[in-house]
């Protein structure tokens, strides 16, 4: 009984490490080039040189230049707890912090509503600078709608994009401001101070 | 039994959705949409057939008061195997397979053919159960999975059959899946008893 057991157990195990020594470098190469299709694809360039990825805090950052050695920006992969669970969001910034473009990796949102998350954003928030406009849905009093019976994952998804925004391009955002006049930058200042609030505040209803 | 009976009673006499009601966790959480519920039922059907026809032949190996985790360690490897060669090999069914894959080994359908049926009868007929009991989860998951995005979105198979926003939302969260199933058990009892 022990021995029959532990012999099944030995040739399962035995087989599972000879299928993984088989398929893991497989798996990681296409893994490898799902990353740097996305990265093509939020970046809105066929050409490019991707840097080796930074981590910060929980982001990952890849400093991206085109062929001729040019900056083009940075893609960023940037978590947010959705509706259903983690929303993974890969999203392409120029220099400036503009959005180029932005793909949707993991998601475990509802079908149908919040899994429209991929498409939904597409043509919404390319060229927005999360620093320079009112980066939130327009049920929060923002510039994005969100997607219809999705406010949650609409939410999450804007977080997602701000959170990466202000991790690695708030320092210049502030060196911008100092060149602006005193009222800009309070109404700037306020502004955030609205956001921060309505983030605190936002009620856990349904999607 | 012949082997055409063994698979026409694994898709209407013993339909594991409709008569067993086994496997309810993976029948009420992933057939959000038709495409989804295939896909779950199809991966379902693939272990199955591998799982029947290997304790078939190792079923004299394996003495009784070990066979249940015996039986477990051979599913979940073969899930394992299944998932890791699809991985590499076919990565766009892994895209609209993967998640559905883990799931397999907690499906209760799997152990409780193996218990039933591979471990009382030879590899050919246990292949044929495989295939039968496959197809008859595929369908009635494709099924549930078509009438709820029907409802839900006014898509099959993500075909447009009327506008999105005449959909009832209800329908592809979770108190659609037990309405649809509770209807389609009464169909299918309906149906079946008559003949």
């Amino acid at each position: 009984m022990l021995v029959v057991l532990t012999v099944i157990a030995i040739v399962a195990a035995g087989v599972l490490a000879s299928v993984n020594a088989v398929t893991a470098p497989q798996i990681e190469k296409i893994n490898a080039e799902n990353l740097a299709a996305g990265i093509k694809q939020v970046m809105c360039s066929d050409d490019i040189e991707v840097s080796e990825p930074q981590e910060v805090d929980a982001f990952t950052a890849y400093d991206v230049k085109d062929a001729a050695g040019q900056v083009l920006g940075k893609a960023i992969v940037t978590t947010e707890n959705g509706f259903g669970g983690a929303l993974k969001v890969l999203v392409g910034f120029n220099t400036e912090g503009d959005i180029l473009g932005y793909t949707v990796l993991e998601h475990v949102e509802t079908p149908g509503l919040g899994a429209k998350a991929d498409e939904w954003f597409q043509d919404k928030i390319k060229g927005l600078n999360p620093g320079k406009s009112n980066f939130t849905v327009s049920k929060d009093g923002g510039e994005v709608d969100a997607i219809t019976a999705s406010t949650i994952t609409s939410r999450a998804f804007l977080k997602a994009v701000k959170n990466a925004y202000d991790k690695f391009y708030a320092s210049d955002a502030t060196s911008d401001n100092a060149q602006q006049p005193a009222g800009e930058a309070d109404k700037k200042a306020e502004e955030a101070d609205v956001l921060s609030a309505s983030d605190m505040g936002t009620p856990e209803v349904i999607e | 039994m012949n082997n055409l009976k063994i698979l026409v009673n694994g898709i209407i006499k013993e339909n594991p959705t409709f008569v067993l009601l086994l496997g309810m966790c993976p029948t009420l959480g992933t057939t959000s949409s038709a495409l989804n519920g295939m896909s779950m039922g199809l991966a379902t059907m693939c272990v199955l057939i591998l799982s029947n026809f290997i304790i078939a032949l190792i079923k004299k190996l394996i003495p009784d008061a070990v066979r249940i985790p015996a039986y477990i360690v051979v599913i979940a490897s073969l899930v394992t195997v299944l998932q890791m060669v699809i991985k590499a090999y076919a990565p766009d069914l892994d895209k609209s397979l993967g998640l559905f894959i883990p799931l397999i080994v907690v499906n209760c359908i799997i152990l409780g053919r193996a218990e039933s049926f591979a471990a009382k009868n030879n590899a050919v007929s246990a292949i044929f159960d495989g295939v039968g009991i496959g197809i008859g989860f595929t369908l009635a998951l494709t099924s549930l999975g078509a009438l709820r995005e029907l409802f839900g979105t006014g898509n099959i198979f993500g075909l447009p059959l009327w506008d999105e926003s005449y959909g009832m939302l209800m329908f592809v969260l979770a108190p659609g899946a037990f309405l649809v199933l509770g209807y389609l058990i009464v169909l299918f009892n309906k149906i079946t008893k008559k003949a």
